[in-house]
């Protein structure tokens, strides 16, 4: 077996695509004990890095040193036998298999064809037992909530040896108190004698969990340090190679008509039982209203059926006192309805589509567009080369296909598209998901001035200070109904937090 | 990375897709040479006889047309069933509905004028095609069956209506009077003949026909809105549903046409070749057809050479089975070994890691070659 890793260094790794410099000369050093946060907005190569560590590519030039000798990392397999585990945004879990055996896919016996699964439970509960986690060995994939899956993810690696971790985009999926659940845990990791490589844009977690930063920017390394010595700001103008703030909606007393009214809605959610449970809103133009939940606990159904691809069950959706509950989605659009959906590389956009054909997505069908039958070549040519050029996406030409774009110049597409339509009422889903601070601020300038414009906008997300920077109001969403409406300024984290949970203290 | 060598990699990455292409090719040639030693034939000669015979003859090169038209039809309608997220296996069957539906206008009305007789006979075709395909698009849609088990299925049954047909009710009644009953109609008057280019040859102008609708359906494809929405069903029915399109209906409509193009294929046989519905009529058709799609790329300007290589594959070995003199069965191994060759050389035309690593050994090469040379000046 290959001696544990007390000392990582990457140096010199360069990394080249076809036309393209994804890492130029990059250098980090991680010891043991220590927790490495790896910043960068999306694009600045901190996954092209990783997986160079991981023996998914293999570096063009540079070299990797554990505990001072050179190696080379050919396969994720050889990764890890050198005690590299890494842990993946989406999670490589056999949803159909049980803890145990999906541990025992990766897991080297001796016996070659008896699967020993005491053997695996043993080891497993060691590792629990030795970080203090709570996992049931028995339990199937499909049957864990995405914080326990992230657990037995982290369970997985180091029952198969690792003990460098990479973590990647961990707390994407996760609700704030798992998140600081996590970060206790990947302390108590480090504290151990682990060392753990933590990919982010979020500041306010690299700032508790790390003790050192390195921040990478277009492929280069522009910054490394102890984590003490920065500020959150410092590190967000580090990141973008500018100065950030994210927008904050002004404050505004004067709505308009209300334009989404729904009425004790109850619809199905895709197991088969009651996603929304009589949930009731009102919406007014020229307003946000941010929808705070706990992810699962009925707003992907609420934007279902808003934008007509779920079935409601009971109740009624009117938009602009027009009563379009159950009607096509189609019949939705022409009422004035925009959706900027949660998933934007499936759901809000086509990938295989270039821009310019994305672009049309909901308006082929306008006399504007197209005749009866042909696309009008030269009318959609202008259209996307202007909002190209509006919205500032980034892209070589508008026939790049959409696959191609990174996720701030895929939502700039929707957002594009979303917006021109000037929709009466505005579902944006987890708008800056995954983006990176300087998309997210795009993105959230936008949804203002189409706030400013009078849409009425439903903003859906689980990062709280997104919702308490936009919204007019705020709806506590818990089981598939409002719990509560809040007012979206002076409410502080602690009550929504609480009400996310449930809670309700008269 | 500077602009010239830039160039110099796209330059290099074009000649190694060529040669990914000739190594394929070589590959199927190698194993299939070691069947004709088996069967005791000479590989060399087989070869040299496959790839330049159909060249050199009138004869030949208008049958690579001969064969390239059916296989352009049934490879359109694969594509727009491809593009549209659907995978219809179920040509073969579509062909013979469609050549039942034309044989039986062309039988009905015999007197009818050519010009309008012959488009009656290929809209029954298409219709007949349409019809059977429409069937798997219909389960698909609206009763989530598998649209490759369907297709298939369908198949099966297809070719057992065939034959009823062409053995019971529109059976040439010369086969019933003088006993011999081979299962086939009668000839069609000449009205229903697609006119022969080169006398001496079997040359139609089905090529052209074929061609027409090739362009015909990149317009479709690529120009209208109908076009625009079947894609977009294509690739993500998710977002296309979120905008506001009804993915069941393109889907049922892929398959109309995908069927509707197989059938008019058969609808190219009757009228163009055998001038009657007989036995055996596809020639595997339908299964080339979808290789035919894949090959071109899935696209109708793709389809077009790619058909016209795999009709000088069909041709080839006809020509080397009689100049070798090589079980029959032999040919059709080595069919099978350059589609699956040339379908398989895909997987590393678009790998880039396989590409990477290739270029860089040749890198290293000239490299060194260079080193040599300045030491030696």
């Amino acid at each position: 077996m290959v001696e544990k890793i007390n000392h990582l260094e990457m140096q010199h790794i360069t990394k080249r695509f076809p036309g393209v410099l994804a890492l130029d000369d990059v250098s980090i050093e991680l010891k043991k004990s220590e927790i490495l946060a790896l910043l960068g907005e999306n694009g600045a190569g901190k996954t092209t890095l990783m997986n160079v560590l991981y023996g998914l590519y293999h570096q063009d030039e540079g070299s990797i040193f554990i505990n001072d000798k050179i190696i080379e990392i050919e396969s994720p397999i050889n990764a890890m036998e050198n005690h590299i585990g890494m842990v993946h945004q989406h999670f490589m879990l056999v949803p159909n298999l049980t803890v145990i055996e999906n541990i025992a896919l990766g897991y080297f016996q001796d016996t070659r064809f008896k699967l020993d699964l005491n053997l695996v439970r043993t080891k497993i509960m060691e590792i629990a037992k030795k970080y203090g986690m709570a996992v049931d060995p028995e339990a199937y994939i499909w049957q864990l909530s995405v914080g326990e899956q992230q657990r037995v993810e982290l369970v997985k690696a180091l029952t198969l040896g690792a003990n460098l971790l990479i973590l990647d985009e961990p707390t994407a999926a996760l609700t704030p108190q798992q998140t600081d659940e996590l970060i206790e845990l990947l302390k108590e990791m480090a504290r151990q004698d682990n060392s753990i490589i933590f990919i982010s844009h979020k500041l306010n977690e690299v700032k508790s969990v790390s003790n050192r930063i390195s921040v990478l920017r277009n492929g280069k390394l522009v910054h490394e340090g102890d984590t003490v010595s920065y500020t959150v700001s410092e590190l967000a103008e580090e990141m973008a190679g500018r100065q950030i703030n994210l927008p904050k909606s002004p404050e505004k007393l004067e709505f308009g008509e209300v334009m989404l009214d729904m009425k004790d809605i109850w619809a199905y959610n895709d197991q088969g039982g009651w996603g929304l449970q009589g949930l009731n809103l009102q919406l007014k133009a020229g307003e946000i209203m941010g929808i705070a939940g706990v992810s699962g606990n009925g707003q992907r159904e609420l934007a279902d059926v808003v934008s007509g691809v779920r079935k409601v069950e009971k109740g009624n959706i009117l938009i602009d006192n027009w009563n379009i509950t159950n009607h096509t989605a189609s019949q939705i659009i022409e009422r004035g309805m925009g959706y900027i959906p949660e998933d934007r590389l499936h759901e809000g956009s086509l990938p295989g589509f270039s821009v310019r054909e994305n672009l049309i997505l909901k308006d082929y069908n306008s006399s504007q567009i197209s005749s009866s039958i042909f696309l009008k070549k030269k009318v959609i040519d202008k259209f996307a080369n202007n909002l190209i050029e509006t919205y500032n996406i980034k892209c070589p030409d508008m026939n790049t296909s959409c696959a191609s774009l990174s996720g701030g110049n895929i939502q700039k597409v929707i957002l594009a598209r979303e917006i021109t339509r000037n929709p009466k009422v505005l579902i944006a889903a987890y708008p800056i998901r995954g983006l990176d601070i300087g998309a997210a601020e795009y993105v959230h300038n936008r949804l203002i001035e189409a706030r400013e414009a009078g849409m009425a906008i439903l903003l859906i997300s689980e990062e709280l200070e997104e919702i308490l920077d936009l919204s007019d109001r705020i709806g506590v969403i818990y089981e598939g109904a409002i719990l509560k409406v809040l007012p979206g300024r002076g409410t502080d984290y602690k009550e929504i937090g609480l009400l996310m949970a449930g809670v309700i203290d008269e | 990375m500077s602009k010239n060598t830039e160039i110099k990699r796209h330059r290099q990455e074009r000649m190694l897709n060529f040669g990914i292409v000739i190594v394929s090719l070589l590959a199927a040639l190698i194993i299939g040479a070691l069947l004709f030693l088996i069967a005791k034939g000479n590989p060399f000669k087989a070869y040299a006889v496959m790839f330049t015979k159909p060249f050199t003859s009138t004869f030949g090169m208008t049958e690579i047309l001969v064969r390239a038209a059916p296989l352009m039809f049934v490879g359109l309608g694969i594509a727009i069933a491809f593009r549209s997220g659907i995978l219809n296996i179920g040509a073969e069957g579509q062909i013979l509905m469609g050549a039942i539906a034309g044989a039986a206008v062309a039988l009905a009305f015999p007197d009818m004028p050519k010009i309008i007789l012959l488009p009656m006979v290929f809209l029954a075709s298409f219709i007949g095609g349409a019809l059977w395909g429409g069937i798997a698009g219909w389960m698909r849609s609206y009763l989530n069956v598998n649209e490759i088990l369907s297709t298939v299925m369908l198949n099966y049954i297809a070719i057992q209506v065939y034959m009823f047909f062409i053995r019971g009710p529109l059976i040439d009644p010369k086969e019933v009077s003088y006993g011999t009953g081979v299962p086939q109609t009668a000839v069609f008057s000449k009205n229903a003949w697609l006119t022969r280019l080169i006398p001496g040859t079997r040359l139609h102008t089905g090529i052209f026909i074929a061609i027409v609708l090739a362009v015909l359906v990149y317009i479709l494809l690529w120009k209208t809105t109908i076009g625009y929405r079947m894609r977009a069903v294509g690739i993500e029915p998710k977002a296309a549903r979120a905008a506001g399109m009804n993915v069941k209906a393109y889907l049922l409509l892929a398959m109309l046409l995908s069927g509707g193009f197989a059938g008019m294929a058969g609808a190219i046989e009757i009228t163009g070749i055998h001038h009657r519905a007989m036995e055996s009529i596809s020639a595997g058709y339908g299964f080339s057809g979808i290789v035919v799609a894949l090959f071109g790329g899935l696209h109708p300007l793709g389809i077009i050479p790619s058909s016209a290589l795999f009709g000088l594959l069909i041709v080839g070995s006809d020509m080397m089975q009689r100049a070798v003199n090589v079980p029959a069965s032999i040919i059709l191994s080595i069919q099978g070994l350059v589609i699956l060759s040339l379908v398989s050389s895909q997987n590393f035309l678009t790998n880039p890691r396989f590409k990477e690593k290739i270029l860089k050994i040749f890198d290293s090469k000239s490299k060194t070659r260079n080193l040599k040379k300045g030491g030696r000046a």
